[in-house]
């Protein structure tokens, strides 16, 4: 009798499980879709490259099996950049949490979409840094209590969506784990789109902040997520930002072509250079 | 193995020391270099930017060190052989990814042209005082390897030592310049591709099932393979087993760390190269590197004019530091002179390894300038007496 596996099993390092997540942690979810996506996409795995910055999501990297690299934090599009400069065969995924890629990783956040370098971003966005213990990201929204925040943040949290569609992502959506059917959807059209993709995910992390604001546990937020999505594909990005329990619109927002980076590079240099160009296909040093 | 002749601008040539770097870099078949604009470093990346498009490469100037020290270490697991290039307060920010690329064993040169520091300093003047931080700047315990060249001759050579060193011991290696080594023009010889030695990248002949990306032999160096090859590899910063996996427990800390540390002291003797003129008999030997080893030889010259029996010793290695060498030296030596362009670096390494047995007698200067040969001539003098 052969045995019952779930299907995303060997897209994932069994020999490292258990992972570190808590029960009712949104990141695993995420992966489940991240796999889905993989197989339905059926690209050539050998060609995936996932890299992570630090944090609960920064963990990603390490579970699948993949060409996996666990970078340091807020640095993982930046060496993305590198790996996708040297390598074009191959499809770069960048996953990592919002305060590793909106924070600290900020500005190569918004460069990365600007220069529209070949890459999909999924950010897990669970409005807090967890890893660390649950203290404010530039994506807690007012009114939530962090521990670095006591009294409750005050700070104006970032619009995501906005921010990258103004620094030039082609392609920008939002879901949360309760859309797991769109979310791998997004994934996989992301794969297949040339340019800075940009993925952001809603996670619950009820360890540590919907724990600290009385929010109930993951299936609490899983309620959340379900009665105040409004799903609004081209949406302007302007009008989708968070607020601590309010309405989430969700949905695919900006979906455009533009030429990316390589594109650019390859047309300036072979214009001005002309047959002095040396177009490199992959940077392999013997 | 050779160098690619396509990246080989063989021939006797006019250049200053950052042109030579960047051609030592070409020649060592780099192919991909991120910066940031910094003075006195800038024109290496400015020179790479103009030739590698017709070589096959790219250069990506980034949005700040953070991101240029990192996008390297990207392009090095896609396959390429990669640098970046800066000075102090860009050298400083790069610390945390000269750290990664120890943890990770990530074959790549980091060249800084010092300059006065701390912070921004003297931007357009020259300086050593980034020596100590070359070699402990990132947190944690490591190997790393750096070289000073003193001319632009060996801006060239050293930079495809560098290359070679990095790959052969799969570590961050720095090519520590100055700004008047950068600057300075002189004649630069490059051999043809045939003669160039370049040590190639230690890929993994076994297949995907068989390799661990940190097993290792005898010289405690992994072998590599690159992203897109089917291998499935994890690499991470986090302490790691030989399968790459995090591990956190005191063994495994204990185990990588000092490996990490132990590939490139056992090595040392291969790897600390310097140059040696009559310190066989000498009374003082003058210990200096850079742009002041060529300061002192005057003052040499003008001591061994006065009769004094003064040696040189030239480091071209700064770390791993020749111990064995001053070890002995010092068994026979009265005194040691050590000039250099900050308030006392590496003469703490000639202090430790003199071991009480000779006089140590640093001859410091803040930065801006180079040092008066009168300035050592007069240590050495005081030394000998
Ligand atoms: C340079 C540096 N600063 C700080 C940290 C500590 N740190 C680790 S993870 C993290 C925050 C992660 O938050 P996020 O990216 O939102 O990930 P999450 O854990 O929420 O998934 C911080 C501040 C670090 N590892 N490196
Ligand atoms: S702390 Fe939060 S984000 Fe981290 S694993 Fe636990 S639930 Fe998930
Ligand atoms: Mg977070």
């Amino acid at each position: 009798m052969s045995e019952v596996r779930n299907p995303v099993e060997p897209f994932l390092r069994m020999d490292r499980m258990p992972h570190i997540w808590c029960p009712g942690c949104g990141i695993g979810t995420t992966v489940n879709c991240f796999t889905r996506a993989l197989i339905e996409s059926k690209v050539d795995l050998d060609h995936v490259t996932i890299v992570s910055g630090i944090g609960c999501t920064g963990r990603v990297a390490g579970y699948v099996k993949l060409d996996s690299f666990h970078t340091t934090h807020g640095r993982a599009i930046p060496f993305a950049t590198g790996l996708k400069l040297a390598n074009p065969k191959l499809n770069v995924i960048v996953y990592s949490g919002d305060g590793d890629l909106s924070a600290i990783g900020g500005n190569h956040l918004i460069h990365a979409a600007r220069r529209n370098i070949d890459l999909k971003i999924v950010c897990v966005n669970n409005l807090i840094y967890a890893m660390t213990g649950g203290q404010t990201a530039p994506t807690t929204p007012n009114d939530a209590v962090t521990s670095t925040a006591p009294y409750g943040s005050y700070e104006p949290a970032f619009n995501l969506p906005h921010l990258v569609e103004a620094a030039g992502a082609v392609y920008v959506a939002r879901w949360t784990t309760y859309h797991v059917r769109q979310l791998a959807r997004s994934m996989q059209e992301a794969f297949a789109k040339k340019g800075f993709s940009f993925i952001e995910v809603l996670s619950p992390c009820p360890t540590l902040y919907q724990r600290r604001n009385k929010l109930g546990d993951g299936l609490e937020t899983m309620k959340y997520y379900k009665e105040k999505s409004k799903v609004r594909n081209g949406a302007p990005t302007s009008e989708v930002g968070l607020t601590m329990q309010g309405e989430i619109i969700v949905g695919k927002f900006v979906d455009r072509d533009r030429p990316d980076y390589r594109e650019l590079m390859r047309h300036r240099l072979a214009e001005t250079l002309g047959d002095r160009y040396v177009e490199c296909e992959e940077l392999v040093c013997s | 193995m050779h160098a690619d002749p396509r990246g080989v601008l063989t021939g006797v040539h006019f250049l200053d020391g950052d042109h030579a770097c960047c051609e030592g870099a070409l020649t060592a078949g780099a192919r991909f270099a991120s910066g940031y604009p910094i003075t006195p470093s800038t024109e290496v990346v400015e020179r790479f930017a103009a030739r590698v498009p017709t070589l096959g490469g790219i250069f990506i100037q980034m949005e700040d060190e953070l991101a240029a020290s990192i996008a390297l270490q990207g392009a090095v697991w896609g396959g390429a052989k990669a640098f970046t290039v800066t000075s102090g307060p860009g050298f400083s920010l790069m610390m945390e990814h000269i750290g990664y690329a120890a943890m990770t064993e990530t074959p790549c040169v980091f060249v800084n042209v010092q300059r006065g520091g701390p912070s921004t300093g003297l931007p357009t003047l020259p300086a050593q005082a980034d020596m100590m931080q070359a070699r402990w700047g990132s947190h944690g315990d490591y190997g790393i390897i750096a070289l000073c060249p003193n001319s632009p001759q060996e801006c060239f050579d050293l930079t495809i030592q560098a290359f070679n060193f990095a790959e052969q011991f799969r570590v961050p290696v720095m090519l520590m310049m100055d700004e008047v080594v950068g600057h300075m023009t002189e004649k630069v010889v490059i051999p043809p591709a045939e003669q160039i030695e370049i040590f190639p990248r230690r890929h993994t002949s076994k297949p995907p099932a068989d390799y661990l990306p940190y097993e290792t032999n005898g010289d405690m160096v992994p072998e590599m393979a690159h992203a897109g090859e089917g291998y499935k590899f994890h690499i991470t910063g986090l302490t790691h087993d030989e399968r790459g996996y995090p591990v956190m427990t005191v063994p495994a800390q204990d185990k990588l760390v000092r490996r990490l540390q132990q590939k490139i002291e056992r090595a040392a003797d291969e790897i600390a190269l310097y140059e040696e003129e009559k310190v066989d008999d000498a009374e003082v030997v003058v210990v200096s590197y850079g742009i002041t080893s060529r300061v002192a030889q005057r003052a040499i010259e003008l001591a061994r004019a006065q009769g004094r029996r003064v040696g040189k010793f030239r480091l071209i290695t700064a770390w791993p530091f020749p111990e064995h060498r001053i070890r002995q030296l010092a068994q026979r030596t009265k005194a040691f002179v050590v000039p250099e362009l900050n308030l006392g670096q590496m003469v703490r390494e000639v202090e430790r390894l003199a071991g009480g047995l000779s006089r140590v007698l640093p001859v410091s200067h803040a930065g801006g300038g180079v040092h008066r040969p009168e300035d050592i001539l007069q240590a050495i003098l005081e030394a000998a007496s």
